[in-house]
């Protein structure tokens, strides 16, 4: 008999309704209006690469060790250098990145022995032509710059 | 398939897919029906194929680890786990307490995030547009985790061979627990939305039946053998990573159909929760990372290891010439043997019980096709 009930008062789809009902609060809103509400990104986001230069004197950090090329499996980093005749050390001439066959597993920057090469938490990385995607030195240093929208 | 079927007047062969709501371009079954019955079904795979097992062959050991997370990406740190376990066990070496403790509650969160999306594309499959929401939006709240403590919500690449690259952050243990307290009341209430529901029932009760012996005979495993009243967990039955600590039970079915799969899966939610709880309490200190040779050159060899992702029984067959690249990796992965089962399950149904058939599986296509 209350089987019978159940059955004809629609008790099991009411049931339903009833949660969904009570989360007609609009303290229970979780969309983000991106990109008006920027997202809170976690410090240890891999984004966007950057080449650290020291921030007092403006020189690179980078030994140009190769290191972070060897470690990519996407090989998509390539490292130019010469050497100094004076003080028989390599010094950095070019860095290229290539952004569109980045996986952002951060092997480079595990590998990376003086902390120059570092993934950020910069996350809008895209750009109207693929030469676009292939960062250079300048740009590794100075890091992206994203479009800003008014609001 | 016979070649007579076009022609043939009472039946019909009909593509359903690649694109199609239930398969996303991705997978295509070509369904011989007569009339509205199904007699027949063929699988069409290969639209997600990049060639992982021939990748690893061109990287080292360490740098084929981010690839793994590309197969099945809704559990991307399960199959991290397989790949490490697997290397470590040709190596020889083993990861710190501490480190075994971290990977069982990161993978226990990933089942439990797997499991979400399945119970939201399922019900989103079957008409129920509500339940997608609710696991999305606790999904959500486990992703943040991923992201806070390595650095990727998706394919997160968190472990690396012999242990962990990162610490835990500081508020680690306090969001693990928020997330556990919040999660068990929210599955309640999936239950309440679903469990009871005369749709869903109808939709699910004796739709897609896999009895033991035939999941047996097909390899089936995970959620699916479970349901079929089989108490196999490679968690229990070959323990890894310290699973053997922790204690927890092995939810199963008994009618081996897609609504036994759909408690099991729940029931698998809140076991995980117990896990996760369990390996706060007691985790250890110490080193992270296991006594691993800068250059991973493993002796020659070759070595077998599963675990359990959330789909099944995941495997990793690794073979080693002495180089620092594997000379071969083969996968078994658990979504691609299960697919097997598809024409079983869906000979004698209807064809609307197809898409509840496909979605009951819970196939994730970047597995199948690797």
């Amino acid at each position: 008999m209350r089987k019978f009930l159940r059955k004809v008062f629609l008790i099991d789809l009411i049931q339903g309704l009833w949660v969904t009902f009570r989360y007609q609060q609009p303290k229970f809103i979780y969309t983000e209006q991106y990109p008006a509400q920027r997202p809170k990104i976690a410090e240890r986001f891999r984004g966007a690469p950057r080449l650290n230069v020291n921030p007092e004197t403006g020189e690179t950090l980078c030994i140009a060790c190769n290191l972070c090329a060897l470690a990519c499996p996407e090989n998509l980093i390539v490292v130019g250098s010469e050497r100094d005749e004076k003080t028989r050390r390599k010094i950095l001439t070019t860095f290229t990145y290539d952004i569109s066959r980045c996986m952002f597993c951060g092997l480079c920057e595990d590998a990376c022995p003086v902390d120059a090469l570092e993934l950020t938490q910069d996350f809008e990385l895209a750009s109207y032509s693929r030469e676009g995607a292939v960062w250079d030195r300048q740009m590794l240093e100075e890091g992206p710059r994203p479009t800003k929208y008014a609001y | 398939m016979p070649d007579s079927t076009f022609l043939d007047a009472t039946e019909l062969v009909l593509n359903m897919g690649p694109q199609h709501p239930s398969t996303h371009g991705v997978l295509r079954v070509i369904l011989k029906l007569d009339g509205e019955k199904v007699i027949g079904t063929e699988c069409v795979i290969g639209y997600l194929h990049r060639g992982i097992e021939k990748i690893a062959e061109n990287r080292t050991y360490a740098q084929f680890a981010p690839y793994v997370d590309r197969m099945d990406y809704v559990a991307a740190v399960s199959n991290g786990l397989g790949y490490c376990l697997a290397v470590e066990k040709l190596l020889g070496v083993e990861a710190p307490p501490r480190a075994q403790a971290v990977r069982v509650i990161l993978t226990e969160l990933n089942r439990i995030a797997s499991h979400l999306i399945w119970l939201g594309t399922h019900a989103l499959d079957v008409g129920a547009i509500t339940p997608l929401f609710y696991c999305m939006r606790e999904r959500e709240e486990i992703l943040n985790i991923f992201e806070k403590y390595c650095g990727a919500r998706l394919t997160t690449h968190a472990f690396r061979i012999g242990g962990l690259q990162y610490e835990l952050y500081d508020t680690f243990e306090q969001d693990v627990r928020a997330f556990c307290d919040m999660l068990l009341p929210k599955v309640d209430e999936y239950e309440e939305l679903l469990t009871g529901n005369r749709i869903w029932i109808g939709r699910l009760k004796n739709v897609g039946i896999l009895t033991a012996e035939e999941c047996k005979a097909y390899g089936v495993t995970g959620p699916l053998l479970r349901a079929a009243g089989v108490p196999w967990d490679l968690r229990k039955a070959q323990p890894y990573s310290g699973y053997e600590q922790y204690d927890f039970e092995i939810p199963t079915g008994t009618n081996g159909d897609s609504y036994d799969r759909y408690l099991v899966r729940i029931q698998e939610m809140r076991q995980s929760v117990r896990i996760i709880r369990q390996a706060l309490d007691g985790l250890p200190g110490g080193p992270i990372m296991g006594k691993v040779p800068k250059v991973i050159k493993p002796p020659v060899g070759e070595v077998y290891v599963s675990i359990e992702a959330p789909k099944g029984e995941l495997g990793y067959f690794i073979v080693s010439d002495g180089s620092t690249q594997p000379y071969r990796v083969r996968v078994r992965p658990p979504s691609f043997v299960n697919l097997q089962a598809l024409d079983r399950m869906c000979r004698g149904a209807l064809v609307a019980d197809v898409v509840v058939v496909i979605g009951t599986i819970d196939i994730v296509l970047g597995e199948v096709d690797r």
